[in-house]
């Protein structure tokens, strides 16, 4: 959708619950994937034949080999409590965005099909068939979900519609609609080994010319490589870091910790990605494929850790599930917890007075900052729960000295998603996108018009580059939005040590 | 008596379809595998904070607390109510009772106030609230009126026209036996009894399933160590050593 048709809503003057709109966003629905991104992740090419069959025998497999599924289906009393905690659904309105009602569109299928009440009395508990009509309405709002769990935190019964809405976008996939933004780029990354289909000469390239970037800024050999066997640590990082604004100046900011703190560290070209898309698409196949290219990575390389860059789903898929679908981890040095965010190696870095950081170096930023969801509601950093929340913002406060957060209900495990997570950062879903962002742009208006902050700082790709487009529809500078790392980057003291 | 012996039909039918059919759903979600680490963070580290962490769950219902007064006073008021009522219908089921089901009696009767006003406040939520009108179904207006039946031909009993419920006793006592005893002759007293037998054998098939599935949901019973323990289950246990 081009800009000029995409407008922001209005802020909402006491943070109301909006009135319901229904069918508001009934017409939004991302590219369907063509058969050649759809044989790339093992899935049939076009709808096939004796669809309904294969949905309905697709769903009681995902259910009964997934205990959340099979719980989430029968648990659900419909009692509200999450209805005004989506921020689609606070943005657009629509009913269907409601997390229960997302679910719903599920659930009144299985209840059809696998459940004594749905199949002798469907109208009495709203039980439907899977028909065309459910299958488009599947295929348009299982893509307004952005997967952040924000209502999994709300739900008395810890019901997570991220689960649901990964299950039907599997299904989906085996029926033949996929999604084209996220099963392209899963192609791209089983074939070349990243999400932008960047090949390792043009990486080698790219980082060539960073460190000659790094060397002209600072005057230190600060050095950014790939492939270098017996290197300490293995960063794995999304590769929106080789060439995005503000990623790459993240990017710098590794390597200058890494510099700084004298740990010898490689970027793979084989595994060039840190972002798992097959997540979003409820693919455990596709997902534990993509993530073996870095456990033969690190092998490869000799590594002794393994060092994960800001990215908010990958950190999730690195801390929750590489373990079990890559692990065990013996291989690695036993000393550090594996694999470990980029944030915990500055953090413990700074705590030992490895590295050094000048404050001021930062005062033309007030900052705040946003957690991501896939780091907040589920994963962890450090040793503590909470970890995640704390150890970001200690960094930044050890960086700068100006910073405030925005309000309590929007941030940590309360935050709300950038509005383009889950496999939904693609641009014909830009209005479905800048709607999304409009409970974190009224909190982030919020702490600029008290606090004058101009940094909005991320630790996630996706959030990046969806603040960088999203905040110009708010009338923010796109600029506003920083790498952590770029903050602490710009704050490390170089030379010195070594 | 063909009454009586009827309902000591029924009670034995719904008893066996409500224990056999809770039985038979614990089984399934015990079961099936939860193949990754999927706990809401921040999460417990232990098993005695899970344990901390269900407990919150089902006593004071802190992730609805967090997310809704108005559910959360009603739905509270209701369960809690719910809980004096039944314990106060032990007496109906041990001789001789134990003395604090003795004591607890008059709660059982403000709790029987509590829930059937919870109820109502839920209900109402369904028509004026424009979202939860929109996610209700059929059967979530009809789930609230049995409820709000039952407490409502109780409360009758309890309040207004008392009926002998030593006799029922025997009743109750008798079925437990298998030793048949006669119901005393009350129109509302078969209602109520009706109605608690439509519940029992709605209870496995329905939505009150949340109260087994609370307790199996992954984002809530798991602990947060992931790095730390290596998680295999189902699928992602599938050419494993472990």
């Amino acid at each position: 959708m081009a800009k000029d048709t995409v407008t922001a809503p209005k802020y909402r003057e006491f943070r109301e619950i909006p009135v319901i709109v229904e069918g508001a966003m009934a017409d939004s629905k991302p590219y369907v994937a063509k058969p050649a991104h759809q044989e790339g992740v093992g899935f049939p090419g076009e709808l096939v034949d004796n669809w309904q069959e294969v949905a309905v025998k697709k769903l009681g497999e995902l259910v009964s080999n997934s205990r959340a599924l099979q719980v989430f289906l029968d648990t659900c009393v419909k009692c509200g409590a999450c209805t005004d905690k989506c921020h689609y659904y606070i943005g657009t309105q629509d009913p269907n965005n409601m997390p229960v009602a997302r679910q719903d569109l599920l659930r009144k299928v299985y209840r059809r099909h696998y459940t004594f009440a749905g199949k002798y009395f469907p109208k009495l508990v709203g039980a439907l068939d899977f028909d065309e009509e459910v299958r488009d309405l599947w295929y348009s709002y299982f893509h307004q979900c952005s997967q952040c769990r924000r209502c999994s935190v709300f739900c008395p019964y810890g019901i997570d519609t991220a689960e649901i809405s990964m299950a039907g976008r599997e299904v989906l996939d085996s029926i033949g609609v996929g999604q084209k933004y996220c099963n392209e780029i899963l192609g791209k990354v089983h074939k070349i080994g990243n999400n932008l289909g960047l090949p390792e000469p043009a990486l080698v390239d790219t980082l060539e010319g960073l460190e000659e970037d790094l060397e002209d800024d600072t005057g230190h050999k600060i050095r950014v490589p790939v492939d270098e066997k017996g290197a300490e640590v293995l960063l794995i990082t999304p590769s929106a870091d080789f060439f995005a604004e503000p990623h790459i100046d993240g990017l710098m900011g590794y390597a200058k910790v890494f510099h700084q703190a004298g740990i010898s560290w490689t970027l793979s070209s084989y595994a060039s990605e840190a972002a798992n898309f097959s997540m979003f698409i409820g693919s455990h196949d596709n997902l534990k494929r993509t993530a073996m290219r870095i456990r033969e990575a690190a092998l490869d390389l000799g590594v002794k850790r393994i060092v994960v860059g800001e990215c908010g789903h990958a950190w999730r898929v690195a801390y929750s599930f590489w373990n079990t679908l890559i692990g065990p981890f013996d291989f690695l040095d036993k000393t550090y917890p594996s694999p470990s965010h980029i944030c915990e190696v500055t953090y413990d870095l700074l705590q030992k007075g490895a590295i050094k950081l000048d404050k001021e170096a930062n005062d033309h930023r007030i900052i705040t900052f946003h957690d991501s969801c896939n780091v907040s509601r589920a994963s962890r950093m450090g040793n503590m729960p909470g970890g995640q929340f704390i150890i970001p913002r200690a960094l930044l406060k050890a960086a700068a000295n100006n910073f405030y957060d925005m309000a309590p209900e929007t941030i940590h495990e309360n935050t709300f998603c950038c509005g383009g997570g889950g496999g939904l950062l693609t641009d014909e879903l830009m209005d479905l996108r800048v709607k999304g962002a409009l409970p974190r742009m009224e909190a982030l208006a919020e702490v600029v018009e008290k606090y004058n902050v101009n940094t909005l700082v991320a630790i996630c790709a996706i959030c990046k580059t969806q603040f960088a487009k999203v905040l110009p529809y708010y009338e923010f500078p796109m600029d506003m939005i920083n790498s952590l790392h770029q903050v602490v980057g710009d704050a490390i003291v170089l030379g010195g040590n070594h | 008596m063909t009454l009586s012996v009827l309902y000591a039909i029924l009670f034995y039918v719904a008893a066996i379809v409500f224990i056999g059919g809770i039985a038979r759903k614990i089984y399934i979600y015990a079961k099936t595998p939860a193949p990754l680490k999927i706990p809401t963070t921040p999460a417990p580290l232990t098993k005695p904070g899970v344990a901390w962490r269900i407990i919150k769950e089902i006593t004071v219902f802190q992730s609805l607390f967090k997310s809704n007064k108005w559910i959360w006073i009603f739905g509270w008021l209701f369960h809690f109510g719910l809980l004096l009522v039944l314990l106060r219908h032990l007496r109906y089921f041990i001789e001789p009772t134990w003395f604090w089901i003795d004591l607890i009696q008059p709660f059982g009767k403000y709790g029987s106030i509590a829930m059937v006003v919870g109820l109502f406040g839920l209900w109402a939520r369904r028509f004026l609230v424009d979202r939860v009108r929109y996610i209700s179904s059929p059967s979530d207006h009809l789930m609230l009126l049995l409820l709000i039946l039952i407490g409502v031909t109780g409360m009758l009993m309890t309040f207004v026209i008392p009926i002998n419920i030593v006799a029922v006793k025997g009743f109750t006592m008798g079925l437990m036996t298998f030793d048949m005893q006669p119901l005393p002759s009350s129109t509302v007293l078969f209602i109520h009894l009706a109605l608690i037998i439509v519940l029992m054998v709605v209870f496995p098939i329905s939505k009150l399933l949340h109260a087994p599935g609370l307790f199996f949901a992954p984002t809530r019973n798991q602990r947060d160590n992931p790095r730390e323990q290596r998680h295999v289950q189902g699928w992602s246990a599938e050419g494993q050593q472990q």
